[in-house]
């Protein structure tokens, strides 16, 4: 399943549930009450930013051209296909923090011991077998939505010529 | 909906024939509320979410990147245990609001204001008298009703000794344990009072001084259990072993069904009464069979333990008795009754009628229970309910068959009478000598609710089969009790078929000596939820009739399905009782390694008993044997 994670921030709450989800779904046991308690403890990619009045889930957003894999010194980032998640080779990666430098929404960070670079991975296990990624399937208000661009861009074009015509 | 989807919401084949039905017809019921609230909140479900003050909501990361601290700085201990304790408030404030309610009423009886409400069980009067110290000699029932009741309203406010009617039914070492640790609660409204204060913002931040609390307030809450059994055993009659049936099949088509909901008997005994009176007035609009009184829930516990009124269904299943389309009115007094009933009146004819000042739902109608006039206000009820009978949709309507014997009335005082009939001078000692001898390997008492989040029943038969196979006498209340009755549980053909033969030979003894002609039921229904308190005294009898306190027996207590507040509260003060006690479900308190960790170990060593949590019902069975192998290798038996 290809597709991309939109996000409508009028109904995006601040609940942080998103990171939970991502939390658990990267977890040995993938379950909230036995994830809180595995060593080390597992982590979310997806971070809620607040600004203003906005809130806004943050994660990678999956460059087509991504900067992190053209700085990536030993091509531990890579985007295999178009459309598709950019991702982290852990034995690969040397933890020089380039990524971290050029990606332009602060989306890579480095995990609690400081060993590794992590990111959304558009959760390529879940969605490989046609289920939309944790995040977007915790998110009580339906703030996040994971669908096909021409979808999205569809249902933009007819939220532009609503407005249009009743501006209009 | 294929039969695995029906298996997963309830076993009970009639509630599944009832949710198909909704289904069919479009209508929304408590499981399909549950799907659409996925998925539910993850710091809820730890219980590090914050909104005591309104610098809030808080939450703490269970992840340990994000916030380690609330604005006010609180951490996930202090959070996790004071939202624990609210609940155990709440639960008190449900429980006792029960009691107070029958206090009151007791009050105005002896006064001679309240005639409908006059003393059913004189006896039951005496003993409460005497065992809270009440001279007895002389005095009248009027008297005593008055001395009792003065002494039960005592017991809510601030109060300088300890609440009596937690002190004067627990052991001796119980009283020590509690004395010890601080937490004798005085009057149980200033207990839910101090919760409140000690987890308003910058008050208690300690989290064990915090659970000390919780427990204190609990055994308000068991005082609050406590003295709702014993009025309304004095007001209405103490129960005695009662023979009925159990399960959506009770309904009659050619009746005027009408359903006793919520917990408290204050109006539904009456209901009993004056329905008697008017089956003809029935009759006479059409329905050749009269009225048909069913129960739901604790009210109907209450109704059924002293008028045997057949036990429809329970808890969850609440919505799918109008399903059925025959429920003429639904008659509702407090706690548990759901919100959604109301969204099903537009499909179907019940009248869902409120009775309680404090309980109203948009949508019913209110006809308000006014105790001076209880008889006269239970006959209006009973005509509105006989003039809906009229307004049925043939066409919606659907009974499921399925019915079962059930035998249920066993109070403390039937047990002890049953047992009598072995050994009239000292009726513990048959139920001693087998838990000695290890015919009976120990006790469970099964209680607390069901939960949309668990398949009906599931956790409470699964785990009820296993535990009597391995000889051990259960006891049950509530909902849990409810759901024995509507599988045949409640029945000596259950204690043939499932009972191991320790047990089985104890049961067919004791109900041989009885004149039962066979066993006595595999379980022993004892009431509803304030009734778990004559489990308790039946357990305080046999501590200390062997000289140990209560921590030192082999006795444990189940809620496999707890939902409610009340359920935290009447599981807190089961294990500060000394019981090692399962629940079923995970409750909020995950988000706080320390409060978990007191919670089923550290009250080991305080008070003796502790929690179980364990969703799998047959682990759960393992985990119970265990405890109680462990109590008998402790007191070397």
């Amino acid at each position: 399943m290809k597709g991309l994670i939109a996000v409508d921030v009028n109904k995006c709450l601040g609940c942080h549930s998103c990171e939970l989800g991502c939390a658990v779904e990267h977890s040995q046991s993938k379950h909230l009450f036995s994830a809180i308690l595995e060593k080390p403890l597992p982590q979310n990619r997806v971070i809620v930013e607040h600004c203003d009045d906005t809130n806004i889930p943050l994660q990678c957003r999956h460059c087509e051209d991504p900067p992190c894999a053209k700085v990536c010194p030993t091509q531990a980032i890579s985007k295999p296909e178009v459309g598709e998640a950019v991702l982290i080779e852990d034995e690969l990666c040397i933890g020089c923090k380039v990524c971290i430098l050029v990606c332009p929404f602060g989306s890579i960070s480095l995990s609690k011991d400081d060993k590794n670079i992590i990111k959304c991975d558009l959760c390529f296990e879940r969605t490989s077998e046609g289920q939309v990624p944790a995040c977007v399937s915790n998110c009580p208000t339906n703030a996040l939505q994971f669908i096909p661009v021409e979808q999205f861009t569809k249902e933009k074009r007819r939220e532009f010529m609503v407005d249009f015509l009743k501006s209009s | 909906m294929d039969k695995k989807v029906l298996s997963q919401k309830s076993i009970d084949s009639t509630c599944q024939s009832m949710i198909k039905k909704a289904e069919d017809e479009g209508i929304e019921t408590i499981w399909d509320r549950l799907e659409k609230q996925q998925p539910q909140c993850g710091f809820g479900e730890l219980g590090v979410c914050c909104k005591i003050c309104m610098q809030g909501p808080c939450r703490i990361d269970p992840f340990k990147v994000g916030a380690q601290k609330g604005v006010c700085g609180a951490n996930a201990d202090t959070i996790v245990a004071r939202n624990l304790v609210r609940a155990i408030a709440g639960g008190t404030a449900a429980h006792s609001g029960h009691a107070k309610h029958l206090a009151h009423i007791l009050s105005k009886s002896a006064k001679g204001e309240f005639k409908d409400y006059p003393v059913k069980d004189p006896e039951k009067l005496k003993a409460v008298a005497a065992r809270l110290g009440v001279d007895i000699e002389g005095k009248n029932n009027e008297e005593l009703a008055r001395e009792v009741a003065r002494l039960a309203l005592e017991e809510f406010s601030e109060k300088e000794g300890p609440n009596l009617w937690a002190a004067t039914t627990v052991t001796k070492g119980r009283v020590d344990t509690f004395s010890k640790l601080g937490v004798v609660p005085g009057g149980i409204d200033s207990a839910i009072s101090e919760i409140m204060h000690r987890t308003h913002y910058g008050v208690d931040a300690d989290p064990v001084n915090l659970l000390l609390g919780g427990i204190k307030c609990s055994l308000a809450d068991y005082a609050g259990c406590h003295m709702g059994t014993d009025l309304a055993d004095i007001l209405f009659g103490t129960p005695q072993p009662v023979v009925t049936e159990a399960n959506m099949g009770v309904l009659k088509e050619n009746a005027v069904n009408i359903a006793l909901h919520g917990h408290n008997p204050a109006l539904s005994d009456i209901i009993v009464q004056v329905a008697a009176e008017m089956q003809d007035e029935a009759k006479n609009m059409g329905a050749s069979e009269g009225i048909n009184l069913v129960g739901m829930c604790c009210t109907g516990n209450e109704v059924l333990m002293r008028h045997k009124i057949p036990p429809l269904t329970h808890s969850v299943s609440q919505e799918l008795a109008i399903i059925t389309g025959v429920i003429d009115a639904m008659v509702v007094d407090y706690q548990c009754v759901i919100p959604g009933l109301a969204n099903l009146l537009d499909c179907y004819h019940t009248k869902l009628i409120t009775t309680m000042p404090i309980a109203k739902i948009s949508g019913a109608q209110h006809m308000e229970l006014n105790e001076e006039n209880a008889r006269e206000c239970a006959g209006d009820i009973i005509k509105t309910a006989i003039d809906s009978f009229g307004n049925r949709k043939p066409e919606k309507v659907n009974i499921p068959k399925e019915k079962n014997t059930a035998i249920a009335g066993f109070s403390t005082e039937a047990i002890l009478g049953a047992l009598g009939k072995v050994d009239s001078e000292d009726p513990l000692k048959p139920l001693i000598d087998n838990i000695v001898n290890g015919n009976i390997l120990g006790v469970c008492l099964f209680a607390g609710c069901n939960n949309a989040k668990v398949p009906q029943d599931h956790n409470f038969v699964t785990m009820v089969k296993e535990l009597a196979k391995n000889n051990v006498l259960i006891l049950a209340t509530g909902c849990g009790a409810g759901a024995f009755a509507r599988y045949g549980l409640l029945t000596p053909e259950a204690t043939l078929e499932y009972a191991g033969d320790g047990l089985k030979a104890v049961l067919t003894a004791v109900g041989e000596a009885a004149g039962l002609n066979g066993p006595l039921p595999m379980i022993l229904h004892m009431g509803s939820c304030v009734d778990n308190s004559r489990a308790v005294d039946v357990a305080v009898a046999v501590a200390n009739k062997l000289g140990v306190d209560l921590d030192k027996l082999p006795v444990v207590a189940s809620a496999p399905e707890a939902m409610t507040e009340k359920a935290i509260s009447i599981g807190t003060w089961a294990v500060s009782g000394g019981l090692p006690t399962h629940v079923g479900v995970i409750p909020p308190v995950l988000g706080s390694d320390l409060v978990a960790e007191v919670l089923t170990v550290k009250t080991k060593e305080l008070v003796g008993g502790y929690f179980i949590v364990e969703t799998d019902p047959l682990k759960a069975c393992e985990k119970l044997l265990e405890a109680i192998k462990k109590r008998r290798q402790g007191l070397n038996i």
